[in-house]
């Protein structure tokens, strides 16, 4: 599925184009498609380009950063004054930092473990862990509450979201902005991330040329954990509550398909997907016909395993392994009259996360 | 702990007898690490020794202080390890022979035992002639070709459910290992989703057949429940017996292992690949079909029982050693005697503990994970 990594990048002008668009979004549209679709988006968008940048520059893909963002989002919602969990009524901007605390610490942990491993073990033994994770805050009512944790606390940089959803969004805007913009330049321009890059495609070379392989996917792996740890604040404090069935299979699998959806190998690919997913998630209630008890309104989860299943079916890397792959034809075919395209496409070329 | 150090020199001599031809992948080179480890005593693994040395010191005391508990406990455990052990072994065999997460295993449970309870009910529910009752099916009277037909049929059902997901999803795309995973993750939602819409939120039961007793009298005054002690026990015996023999002594079972160990090769020979893998994606989809009906009639059949039950295969396999039957048999009795003691003995000095047993079977998985990278019993790819 996963491609060798996309050596596109995004110029700074078409950043800025979609970034100011982005901003001026409040104006031009309802209040609530910027609450509803945007603002989830933004913030499933950097849950999954936690787990995009492990999969596209680490070759691991992590099931795990449900789990860990459920672990910065449940720290925070027991630290602020909140009904249910343990409200130690903290400073909103003291959890935050606990919570990114909490998540990348226990992100190093389960790096410790599963980069030791490799392809479809590392998918098998991060998916225990976010599932423990979710087990771990059902079981214990003393944090999770017993109908989750409720009117959670926000830092006043935020207003009130429930009157004026504006002022989170531009907040939820530039933490992803940011989160994009670092997790790239460090994947691509610096020596961590060409290592990592490195270790991805040849390992037993790293090794050779004196890395510490597994130091360095570890590493990694708790970077990705810190970067679903900003999601985890971010979910929160779009929900305002959390429950553990929030961060269980269903919400690991989300964050999958929205990555899968955007295709695995490009950062912006978790906007676009998260964008994708949020309106699906919106609008199929409206227009999909119901169909006895097969198809319906009530059901949404059949419609995005649908669209997941039909994406990993055709398109392998995605909405920008398509949008890509047109490029890459009408290109083709100006330069050479053909049709043929100039690379072997995203479909060609092993997977950097599978073991054979 | 001899055990270990045995299998892991072994896996030593098998990892340098074609070290070279290997090398690039970087799972032999963890094997090998691990292999030595095991012959110098790594930190990891004398600390993993001294958690285990305490955990059955502090069996051992809670044995001798209410034995009859401690029966009933392990008991418990060793019931829950042998249904573990029935879906898991299926998981194991798929991935084993073809490289296969199959995702939607803890579907096709789930689905095994709706099949079964669809089939009871439809087939073999009589009206006791009182026709109110207020508790609805369990005081259907049922006889013994009423709970053992539907296990039959949804098995079988079940075999070819996967053989046909085998067939139109994965066989054209055989050794994308990632892909097959997310396909198979996709099946699994939607799965969900169908079953959530066909039978229900409300958690149901398979009856088990009324003429049998509830419970059986063990000796020491001990009672146990007939159903778990009896036939859930001795399926997954049968089926171990069963599978073992199928694996070591037939003409399947050799080209299942030789499969395990060199696909391309046993393809060459002449070998219809094509026929194995849909023979063995049938008795795999078979046993977590079947584990679905005795989950179904022992604990209970709801959404989320999918989820508990991929959870616990790959806890299994992670920890057994993935494509090993051996591995799985290991790995779920250390799952389920974990589950089932921290279940009740994780009371350490009056505070009560037992809600994050759950860290306990985390601990567990880290803690051969640690020690051991490719679980148990795992060989490299």
């Amino acid at each position: 599925v996963n491609p060798v990594v996309s050596r596109g990048w995004m110029s700074w002008p078409v950043l800025a184009i979609i970034v100011a668009v982005a901003a001026l979004a409040p104006a031009l549209t309802s209040d609530f498609f910027v609450n509803v679709i945007l603002t989830k988006a933004l913030w499933l968008g950097v849950g999954a380009a936690s787990l995009i940048f492990l999969a596209a520059y680490g070759g691991m893909v992590s099931l795990a950063q449900v789990g860990l963002y459920g672990v910065a989002g449940m720290t925070y919602a027991n630290l602020v004054l909140a009904d249910g969990g343990s409200s130690a009524a903290w400073n909103p901007w003291l959890a935050v930092l606990a919570a990114l605390i909490v998540a990348t610490i226990v992100g190093l942990g389960f790096g410790w473990i599963a980069a030791r491993s490799e392809g479809i073990y590392f998918l098998m033994i991060t998916l225990a862990f976010s599932v423990l994770v979710f087990y771990f805050f059902s079981q214990v009512t003393q944090l999770s509450g017993f109908g989750g944790v409720n009117n959670l606390d926000l830092p006043g940089i935020l207003g009130n979201p429930e009157s004026d959803p504006t002022p989170r969004y531009y907040v939820t805007l530039v933490v992803a902005v940011v989160v994009f913009v670092v997790l790239r330049g460090l994947a691509t321009r610096t020596a961590f991330g060409l290592g990592l890059q490195g270790v991805r495609d040849e390992p037993a070379r790293m090794r050779a040329l004196g890395f510490d392989v597994t130091r360095h996917r570890m590493l990694a792996f708790a970077l990705a954990a810190f970067v679903a740890a900003i999601a985890g604040v971010l979910s929160v404090w779009y929900n305002r509550r959390i429950t553990p069935g929030s961060i269980n299979l269903g919400q690991t699998i989300d964050i999958l398909i929205i990555a899968v959806i955007g295709g695995l190998y490009r950062l912006e690919g978790a906007w676009i997907g998260a964008l994708a997913y949020a309106l699906i998630d919106n609008y199929s209630r409206e227009w999909v016909p119901d169909v006895g008890n097969v198809l319906g309104s009530a059901r949404f989860n059949t419609i995005i395993g649908l669209v997941f299943l039909i994406i990993v079916l055709l398109s392998p890397s995605g909405l920008i392994g398509i949008w890509e792959n047109l490029k890459d034809r009408v290109r083709g075919g100006r330069r050479r009259g053909g049709g043929t395209p100039t690379t072997a496409g995203p479909e060609g070329g092993p997977a950097p996360g599978t073991v054979n | 702990m001899s055990e270990t150090v045995d299998s892991s020199s072994g896996g030593d001599v098998q990892a340098t007898g074609d070290g070279s031809a290997r090398v690039t992948t970087g799972e032999v080179t963890d094997a090998q690490e691990v292999a030595r480890a095991g012959r110098r005593w790594s930190p990891q693994k004398i600390a993993f020794t001294v958690v285990i040395a305490v955990v059955v010191v502090f069996l051992v005391i809670k044995a001798t202080d209410n034995l009859r508990q401690f029966v009933i406990v392990t008991l418990n455990g060793v019931t829950l390890a042998s249904l573990y052990f029935v879906v898991a072994s299926g998981f194991t065999l798929i991935f084993g022979l073809m490289r296969v997460v199959n995702m939607a295993h803890g579907s096709l449970y789930l689905l095994g035992g709706y099949l079964a309870l669809k089939l009871q009910e439809s087939w073999f529910k009589e009206d006791t002639g009182l026709g109110i009752s207020l508790s609805g099916a369990t005081d259907a009277e049922y006889g013994f070709f009423g709970w053992f037909v539907p296990l039959i049929l949804a098995t079988i059902l079940i075999g070819f459910a996967g053989v046909a997901m085998q067939q139109v999803f994965l066989r054209w795309n055989q050794g994308q290992e990632l892909r097959q995973a997310l396909i198979t993750i996709a099946l699994s939602v939607i799965f969900a989703d169908q079953m959530l819409a066909a039978f229900g939120g409300i958690s149901k039961d398979i009856a088990a057949p009324s003429a049998w007793p509830t419970s059986v009298l063990l000796p020491g005054d001990v009672r146990f429940g007939f159903f778990r002690g009896v036939i859930v026990l001795g399926s997954a015996l049968l089926i171990g017996v069963l599978l073992f023999l199928v694996i070591k002594r037939t003409r399947f079972g050799k080209i299942v292992r030789a499969g395990v160990d060199d696909r391309d090769m046993v393809s060459a020979l002449g070998i219809n690949v094509n026929l194995v893998f849909a023979g063995a994606f049938f008795i795999g989809a078979l046993l977590a079909g079947f584990g679905g009906v005795l989950g179904g009639t022992m604990i209970s059949l709801a959404p989320g029982q999918d989820t508990a039950f991929l959870l616990n295969s790959l806890i299994v396999v992670i920890i057994g050693g993935m494509g090993s039957l051996a591995g799985a048999a290991i790995g779920a009795l250390a799952l389920g005697l974990v589950d089932a003691y921290a279940d009740v003995y994780l009371v350490i000095g009056g505070t009560d503990l037992t809600n994050y047993s759950i860290l306990v079977t985390f601990a567990l998985l880290v803690g051969v994970l640690a020690v051991r990278p490719l679980g148990l019993f795992g060989r490299p790819a």
